[in-house]
């Protein structure tokens, strides 16, 4: 599929979509910046991803693995439990003398690995389905434009509790789940909407007098034009993913070894969920950091969709 | 606009055929079968057992009930219920969906309301501090983790501050002597919002007909009125302070759900009106010089009202599907936490019959949805 490029011209043309692809980027970040909630949004999900990437450097370091293992470690020099904050253990112990910061860390790197696996997941799916349902048209786009307004009328959170607790069901499970109702639902349509706009211009039309396969044109042309909507809704679909794991571990549904979600549950269970004043450290780090990293990625989307979106982009 | 409707109305019965055809290969797919759930229960005589199995059919080919799991769910026979036995699966979820709904339908009402009214003030003052502040609090509102914001709800107006019961449907001190029960009273409370609801929407049209110039005065009147002879009548009749209980029990939920989702029909509105800011007319508007009150709720607000409404009908259906933890966290006896608690107690057949409502009831509100988008755009309408 390469095309044979004169070799004079074939550096210029990188060297040309360099400069343009740089150009454009300089300008989206203004914009990005000029928003004031995205780089709110962005600085959370950095002191996230610093607390996730700190977890195993402070376990094979300062943390013994036998008092600070978040699933089966027990502070040994807590004579009750749960503990309050102390120096050795700065957001205490929960019920069964596991340390909590230990568990958000813990928990933070399978939260990010959820998000971005089902935001992939959804994208990957939205994208080719939109493509392919703007680019052919006829009744493989009713098709599946069909089966996303089935998608979309789904209840899903009380498809996801009834999954779950019929089936085990753990993070990549979620992840493949939460990919599958959004791709071939909402996202598939949105973009599906944007490719319309793309299919319809000269360059596809070039593109096919030219001889390029269906493949190519779907690849090369389409989809690279989609990209930045789709990087938007792969903000969204983090914020609902981490929000489904968080309520589906809460209820005590899913399969999983430790997540935010969990900490609550493991809190509710041991009967500390009204005591709030007395026992905060047993609720607030796992809700704070479940609603913190919610809404930095939809604050991050909000802030894309007015960089991406021309009709609400500021001129 | 027919033909769009019977198109919608046919999809819609689509989606509820593979909706169904879900449910049954999810229960079919458990290992042994629903009566054998329950075998090792001693209270379960066994002619119950066998009625069970001759209803569910588990003894014939997969086909069979297939086609046996369909004519329960048309017939609204769902059997009954392990965890609350004896009663029949159609029973309970008669006696939870009005209480979701009167608990949604309320919520998102006043939440539809509270946003549309801030998105139009943040869209005006875009990229000033209220826009911030708002946008800040209305998305952390939004995503907040939602059982620790119920549960927080709780712990500060009823557990610390005491003013409101801590979740449950009624206090049973209150009800020990009582001289109905719940579900009476609960249905003539919504019988009398049917009323009130009616009267107000009569004044409504009857003075907007007229345009008179004392027509906000004549139907705070009316309205006014209309409350006090609901209230005299309810303490006249002796079981007000029942009702007063159900209704203290009802406000943490509904404020607590108005919160969460305000949000999004505030954020909607204001993208939504941002749009329209840029057409023309809101140009002519305001070179003719009218007030900027008038241009922003007169010429934008009105011409972005639409996708704002649509979604006021799609969240009523997202509610019900979300309203789950809500639900769950104020134990709240609807449809959600039926769902929820059968669901973790391995009810199954109550599951089944909750799951299949609640999928039900969001198609419903979609081809409500529907009809009203074809009602009020007139590019749907004319094609």
């Amino acid at each position: 599929m390469t095309v044979e490029a004169t070799p004079a011209a074939a550096p210029s043309l990188w060297k040309m979509r360099l400069t343009l692809a740089g150009r454009s980027l300089k300008q989206n970040w203004s914009l990005f910046l000029g928003t004031r909630i995205g780089i709110l949004g962005l600085a959370i999900i950095v002191f996230y991803l610093l607390l996730a990437a700190a977890h195993p450097i402070l376990m094979n370091t300062i943390w013994d693995e036998r008092t600070y293992d978040p699933i089966v470690g027990y502070a040994f020099d807590e004579p009750v439990q749960p503990a309050p904050p102390s120096l050795s253990h700065p957001l205490g112990t929960d019920p069964l003398g596991r340390d909590i910061l230990s568990q958000l860390m813990f928990s933070t790197r399978s939260e990010f690995l959820l998000g971005l696996l089902a935001a992939l997941m959804t994208v990957c799916i939205g994208t080719m389905v939109g493509a392919i349902a703007a680019y052919y048209g006829g009744w493989v786009d009713t098709l599946l434009m069909r089966l996303a307004d089935i998608m979309i009328m789904m209840p899903a959170i009380s498809i996801l509790i009834v999954l779950s607790a019929l089936f085990e069901v753990g993070h990549l499970e979620l992840a493949v789940l939460i990919g599958l109702l959004a791709g071939f639902g909402g996202t598939g349509v949105v973009l599906k909407s944007q490719a319309l706009s793309v299919v319809v211009k000269p360059y596809i039309e070039a593109a096919r007098a030219a001889g390029g396969g269906t493949l190519h044109i779907l690849l090369v042309h389409i989809v690279p034009n989609l990209l930045p909507l789709s990087f938007l809704y792969m903000m969204f679909t983090v914020t609902s993913a981490i929000f489904s794991e968080a309520v589906l571990s809460f209820l005590g549904l899913l399969d999983v070894r430790m997540s935010w979600g969990l900490m609550i549950h493991t809190t509710e269970s041991a009967g500390y969920l009204l005591q709030v004043g007395e026992y905060w450290w047993l609720i607030f780090p796992a809700s704070l950091s479940i609603t913190l990293l919610c809404s930095s990625f939809y604050l991050l989307g909000r802030s894309l969709d007015e960089v991406v979106n021309p009709r609400l982009r500021r001129l | 606009m027919a033909a769009y409707l019977l198109r919608r109305t046919v999809q819609i019965l689509l989606t509820l055929f593979v909706f169904l055809t879900i449910v049954f290969f999810l229960v079919s797919a458990q290992p042994g079968d629903i009566t054998r759930l329950y075998s090792m229960d001693p209270s379960l005589p066994p002619e119950t057992r066998a009625n069970l199995q001759e209803l569910f059919g588990v003894n014939e080919p997969l086909w069979k009930q297939y086609l046996v799991h369909l004519k329960n769910t048309f017939t609204g026979n769902f059997g009954v219920s392990f965890s609350l036995y004896p009663r029949t699966v159609g029973d309970v979820i008669l006696e939870r969906l009005p209480r979701t709904l009167v608990l949604f339908a309320t919520a998102t009402v006043i939440s539809f309301y509270l946003g549309f009214a801030l998105g139009k003030i943040i869209a005006w003052r875009r990229g000033g501090w209220v826009e911030y502040t708002s946008t800040l609090g209305g998305v952390s509102l939004y995503t907040v983790f939602t059982p620790w914001f119920g549960l927080m709800m709780i712990w500060l107006f009823a557990f610390k501050a005491g003013w409101l019961p801590i979740g449950k449907f009624l206090d049973p001190v209150v009800w020990r002597d009582a001289p109905t029960d719940s579900n009476t009273i609960f249905n003539l409370m919504l019988a009398t919002a049917a009323i009130l609801t009616v009267v107000v929407f009569a004044v409504a049209v009857a003075t907007k007909k007229k345009r008179l110039a004392k027509a906000p005065l004549i139907q705070a009147g009316a309205v006014t009125a209309a409350a006090a002879a609901v209230i005299g009548v309810w303490l006249a009749s002796g079981v007000g302070y029942l009702a007063l209980d159900l209704v203290k029990h009802m406000i943490l939920p509904i404020a607590t759900l108005t919160l969460i989702s305000f949000a999004g029909t505030m954020l909607l509105t204001r993208n939504s009106m941002l749009e329209v800011i840029r057409e023309d007319h809101v140009m002519v508007a305001r070179a003719k010089g009218l007030p900027e009150k008038v241009v922003r709720d007169k010429h934008v607000a009105r011409n972005a009202l639409l996708p704002v409404v649509t979604s006021f009908v799609f969240s009523l259906a997202f509610a019900i599907d979300g309203g789950v933890i809500i639900e769950s966290i104020f134990s709240w006896p609807g449809m959600g936490q039926t769902l929820v608690s059968a669901t973790v107690s391995e009810d199954l057949p109550l599951a089944v019959g909750a799951f299949v409502f609640v999928g039900i009831f969001v198609l419903v509100a979609h081809l409500a949805a529907d009809v009203l988008y074809a009602y009020l755009d007139p590019r749907v309408r004319y094609r």
